[in-house]
């Protein structure tokens, strides 16, 4: 469903006035407020960002997750809330439009009456009307911004990086840009933004030998008479949860003794507000706030969480903010400041949702998008198959569209079970929608995607699977890497995610036997970390397995069985499988 | 700077990058001897390393600090640095307590030599790093988990 803002707002009146509910359990209020994006200026100092927008150019559907459960001290606080419960902890009305943006409730049916969200083209107009009201204000990318779609892929992420600077993005830190490879990235930096004026930030980004910095630390700038400095921090984890062979000579990590330096550096030149661009996921940046000192803001991302209001982190000097932007170009987070006599003294915080249809395409961006798009048009509309099923990725243990991933591997290499990433990434589709080649890619287009077939143990899958699930639920959030659990295909489980490391999962079972420890498996997966592996790339093992099926249907979820976080864990809910 | 230094080592003959970074570091070979016997570096167990090495019950000390990475970016090249501000530190001693054989280096400081050691070690897996310090005849210790993982799946 596409259509104009007119048609839209008709609709929506036609809804209103008909009292249309759209769903058994909640009537939709089908209507944003018509001053929806009208953000008066607070302050002096505004930054506008955006986050994970995964290299979607044009709107889409995207399904926030109804599992993301917190570990430790995180059990139960944002950004571990779902559903309901984040709707309670915000104050947003249920059936809102916000509510729509915010989480997976009634997605389907919402979907309809709200349209898709992003775009480029509808976020431009967005962020032109903002800097309007805000002379000044800075457009903050906090990366995974050059993946994720079929046309940055093609295109070696070029199609993005016009793409920023058209939009007029100032400052940046990367993630999933670096699996362009270190050459890329440094010929981008150097060359594209250099000439552009965009300033590309990462403190914990050093070389291997001597510790050197690979990119400028931090940037200083004057806004609105006041020195302001914004630190990057990179994705920590690139060379771990990412092939290292495409950055072999850097070295990332945490590193916040050095974030501590660069703040009290930027201080002493005179910053009256430091800021920090972090890819480190919000977990990580809430443990960072307590304990580096100095920082009045964390613009986060990574973890893809959309969290309407930020956190106050206290720590041994004073109070730092955090927030966290969510992903596809959903959202763009407004955060004005009032600094006077050399500090702040309030700031207001909007995560606003990018609708699409409220907000008309800018016609210079459309028209880029439409170009850029033009070499690649054919290939990205071949339609493979169509969905009778709901297909997303978010949550923490599956989606319909990783299930299908992983039934296609299955079938396809003729395996006992399959492994797919856990990504955060990943359009959704609704029931009735065309998978296309486009679509397909949304959920796939990386520069590792090889699948293998590998023979294992049933311990080596026990240990892959407690691995990563250590990745996802260690009580410390430094040891974290910010994506959900592995999918499985084949192999149910039971997981218990307060348990350490070797003690999470129990209870495997395939084709309702156990999995014996001792026994070999064929096991099918893609995306390897390792340099050299050989094999035919995901997407078209899933693309054929797609046109043989021309109709999906019936796609049915793994959902382990979840242990130990009790029943009224606020980061979980409408769970398809059993939790306790 | 940086760039010529970087080509004044590749110029010197392609010497490995571990080497070049303990050379690089502040100790001189001549301050840098192994303290401890053969036995010690060939026993299996932390226990026994630390009996072999005479420091068998060493007492925990912040005036440690070790740093290393939480994750390892390549387990076959984990940096680590010990900085002890124990006055008289006369021998530093890092252990991955779940390597094969666990003790990974020593360090026998003298001539006043800074307490700090930094250099490049080997895990297989996940394990505490623990750094022994001695000063003044008595043994002191902290440790520091770093975690080796298979990689992949990140967000």
């Amino acid at each position: 469903m596409h259509m104009n803002r007119r048609e839209f707002l008709q609709l929506l009146a036609v809804a209103a006035a008909s009292g249309m509910a759209l769903d058994s359990k909640s009537a939709l209020a089908g209507k944003a407020p018509a001053n929806f994006y009208d953000v008066p200026r607070h302050g002096n100092v505004s930054f506008l960002h955006f986050t994970d927008c995964h290299a979607q150019l044009l709107p889409v559907w995207f399904r926030e997750p109804n599992v993301n459960l917190g570990v430790g001290s995180a059990t139960g606080k944002a950004p571990h809330l779902v559903g309901q419960h984040l709707l309670k902890q915000f104050g947003i009305k249920p059936g809102s439009a916000e509510a729509h943006a915010f989480t997976y409730l009634d997605f389907t049916e919402a979907a309809k009456v709200y349209g898709k969200v992003g775009g480029f083209a509808h976020l431009k107009t967005l962020v032109d009307k903002l800097r309007a009201q805000r002379p000044g204000a800075l457009l903050l990318d906090g990366g995974d911004t050059w993946q994720g779609s079929a046309t940055s892929l093609w295109t070696n992420a070029q199609d993005m990086v016009d793409a920023c600077i058209k939009l007029g993005v100032n400052v940046m830190t990367p993630h999933w840009e670096s699996t362009f490879g270190a050459e890329r990235v440094l010929e981008i930096v150097n060359n594209d933004f250099k000439k552009a004026g965009v300033d590309f930030v990462a403190q914990n980004v050093v070389t291997n030998d001597f510790g050197d910095q690979v990119f400028k630390p931090y940037v200083m700038k004057e806004m609105g008479g006041v020195k302001v400095a914004i630190i990057g921090q990179a994705f920590p984890y690139t060379p771990i949860a990412n092939p290292r062979h495409h950055v072999p000579d850097w070295s990332f990590g945490i590193r916040d003794d050095s974030m501590q330096k660069w703040v009290d550096e930027a201080r002493a030149k005179g910053a009256k507000l430091v800021i920090v661009l972090s890819h480190n996921g919000m977990d990580v940046d809430l443990k960072m706030a307590s304990r580096v000192t100095g920082i009045d803001a964390i613009f986060g991302g990574h973890t893809h969480d959309g969290v309407p209001q930020p956190a106050k982190v206290k720590n041994a000097k004073g109070i730092t903010l955090v927030t966290n932007a969510g992903s596809n170009g959903k959202f763009l987070g407004v955060m004005d400041f009032d600094i006077r006599g050399g500090k702040v003294q309030s700031y207001k915080y909007r995560l606003l949702p990018v609708f699409s249809n409220l907000l008309p395409a800018d016609p210079a961006m459309e028209a880029y998008i439409k170009q850029a798009r033009a070499p690649h048009e054919a290939k990205l509309s071949e339609k493979l198959a169509v969905t009778d099923d709901f297909l997303y990725r978010r949550g923490n243990f599956n989606g319909t569209w990783d299930q299908l991933l992983v039934d296609a591997l299955m079938e396809v290499k003729g395996a006992d079970a399959a492994f797919s990433p856990g990504f955060r990434w990943g359009t959704t589709l609704l029931p009735g929608d065309a998978i296309t080649m486009e679509r397909l890619m949304d959920q796939t287009a990386i520069t590792y995607p090889q699948t293998t077939l590998t023979n294992m143990t049933g311990e080596t899958i026990k240990t892959i699977m407690e691995d990563v699930a250590d990745n996802l639920f260690n009580a410390d959030p430094y040891y974290q890497q910010g994506g959900d659990m592995v999918r499985v295909g084949g192999i149910e489980y039971t997981i218990d995610p307060n348990k350490p490391i070797g003690q999470r999962i129990s209870n495997m079972m395939l084709k309702g036997k156990p999995v014996d420890a001792g026994k070999t498996y064929k096991v099918a997966g893609w995306a390897p970390v390792a340099e050299g592996v050989q094999g035919e790339p995901v997407w078209d093992v899933v693309a054929g397995y797609l046109r043989d099926k021309k109709v999906i249907k019936g796609v049915k979820l793994n959902t382990p069985k979840i242990i130990g976080v009790g029943k009224k864990n606020p980061g979980i809910a409408d769970y398809d499988g059993s939790y306790s | 700077m940086n760039a010529l230094r970087r080509n004044v080592l590749k110029g010197a003959a392609g010497a490995g990058t571990v080497a070049v970074a303990v050379a690089a570091g502040l100790l001189k070979p001549t301050q840098a001897l192994a303290a401890a016997p053969r036995s010690a570096f060939e026993a299996k167990s932390v226990g026994d390393v630390l009996k072999n090495m005479g420091a068998s019950a060493p007492a925990d000390s912040k005036s440690i600090t070790i740093k290393a990475p939480d994750i390892a970016e390549n387990g076959a090249v984990v940096p680590v640095e010990v900085t002890s501000g124990i006055a008289g530190t006369s021998m530093i001693a890092i252990i991955a307590e779940k390597n094969a054989t666990p003790l990974v280096a020593d360090f026998n400081l003298s001539g006043g030599a800074q307490g700090y050691v930094s250099t490049r070690i080997k895990m297989g897996q996940t394990s505490l790093i623990r750094a022994v310090v001695t000063a003044g005849g008595k043994s002191y210790t902290a440790a520091k988990e770093v975690k080796v993982t298979i990689g992949g799946c990140g967000g």
